[in-house]
């Protein structure tokens, strides 16, 4: 009696329903990390520009190439989704937001108004002339 | 410690597939999750049929109707069968509730899953062992601490202040919410988790207790409190109706407060 049992561990993600604001959560977490890398491209960019036209033809190659127009997007996004998310966290912060219809007319709203934002974002940057 | 997957040990391999009872009109398929601690093999889903005709509504009703006729080794907690004891909490179809208020036929479709509360240690079948849960509820002090001299009768407290405990004062310590939180899941032994944080704000809201600075003192730990990231499966959880991720909000804001 006195040995002590091996007991397993209970199903956790193997298990549990995903939902919204359980996605939301780890998509936050994601576009978070992503940033760090955005950022590193955007000093990139800045360092290009003031170090002159041999190095920003370089930076300016990879942007508007298929792969580095993804990327750009992509940052895009990750930029924008973690700006509503982030308002929206702010707003729980606050002590707002946490009955069930609230809850998920927050998260959905950051979901989708990332997506839109992003959309906006470069359907007026390629109406301006960039991307060219 | 963030682990995706489950430790060897507590796979699940295999599992019995019961014979459909005879003559039964109608029946539901149940996968149980199973774990014998005296025959050292890994856990098992079992694949149970229930005569609907001759079993009540709730998935608790079917656990008994299972242990009744088909196979009396099959071992979970339960008590008051109506929502007020909290012991029959259990994963089923994939969220946390209480077995004896879940009816069976708000599952759609397919099987009835029912797994025990998520990353606990297994006692046996669908009985966690709680230990680090309750000694987390008892770390948070969950009774009335109070400097000035007792009263000749009770410690008094005007109907809006009372009205202050709605919503914290229900709870049945079922720990629906705790074992729902992913931030618990990978962090049980330091952060306090939703349950034990209700029942904190529980505490400091009421008008009666003076211990107030003490225990927000007591929470003031990057684990502790601040390990829960608004991921909200605990107020999707609780069987009672009950935000416990509101009330961690007012935890937090109550910090900020006393330091402005």
């Amino acid at each position: 009696m006195t040995a002590r049992i091996e007991r397993p561990l209970s199903p956790h993600l193997q298990t549990y329903r995903f939902t919204l604001t359980m996605a939301m959560s780890i998509i936050h977490r994601i576009t978070g990390v992503a940033l760090y890398f955005g950022t590193l491209l955007l000093a990139w960019w800045l360092i290009a520009a003031a170090s002159g036209p041999a190095a920003y033809s370089n930076v300016q190659a990879f942007t508007s190439s298929f792969i580095g127009r993804l990327i750009v997007f992509g940052y895009t996004w990750a930029l924008m989704h973690h700006l509503l998310s982030g308002v929206r966290h702010f707003v729980w912060d606050l002590g707002y937001g946490f009955k069930a219809n609230e809850r998920e007319t927050l998260t959905w709203g950051a979901l989708i108004g990332g997506i839109s934002l992003t959309v906006l974002l470069w359907i007026a940057a390629y109406a301006i002339g960039g991307g060219r | 410690m963030v682990e995706f997957a489950l430790p060897k040990n507590s796979r699940i391999t295999g599992g019995k597939a019961w014979p459909k009872p005879a003559g039964a009109t109608q029946t539901r398929e149940f996968k149980v999750y199973r774990w014998n601690p005296d025959d050292g093999k890994n856990p098992s889903v079992d694949t149970y049929h229930v005569d609907t005709g001759d079993c009540g509504p709730m998935v608790l009703d079917a656990l008994i109707w299972i242990k009744n006729n088909v196979d009396p080794t099959l071992t979970f907690r339960r008590s008051c069968r109506e929502g007020v004891c909290g012991s029959c909490a259990m994963n089923i179809d994939g969220q946390n509730t209480l077995a004896c208020t879940k009816s069976m036929h708000d599952v759609k479709e397919g099987a009835v899953k029912v797994n025990p509360l998520p990353h606990q240690p297994v006692v046996k079948d669908l009985i966690p062992d709680l230990t680090n849960f309750y000694a987390q509820y008892a770390s948070i002090e969950p009774w009335l601490k109070t400097t000035s001299p007792t009263p000749q009768k009770e410690w008094r407290q005007s109907h809006a202040d009372r009205e202050k405990l709605d919503g914290l004062y229900e709870c049945i310590l079922c720990a629906c919410c705790s074992t729902s939180c992913p931030s618990y899941w990978w962090n049980s032994d330091r952060y306090l988790g939703p349950a034990a944080l209700l029942q904190a704000n529980r505490w400091v809201k009421d008008s009666r207790d003076e211990a107030t600075g003490e225990r927000l003192d007591n929470l003031e730990d990057p684990f502790r409190l601040y390990r829960c990231h608004t991921i909200l499966n605990c107020a999707k959880a609780c069987p009672k109706g009950l935000n416990p991720a509101e009330a961690i909000a007012e935890l937090k804001l109550k910090m900020v407060e006393r330091q402005v």
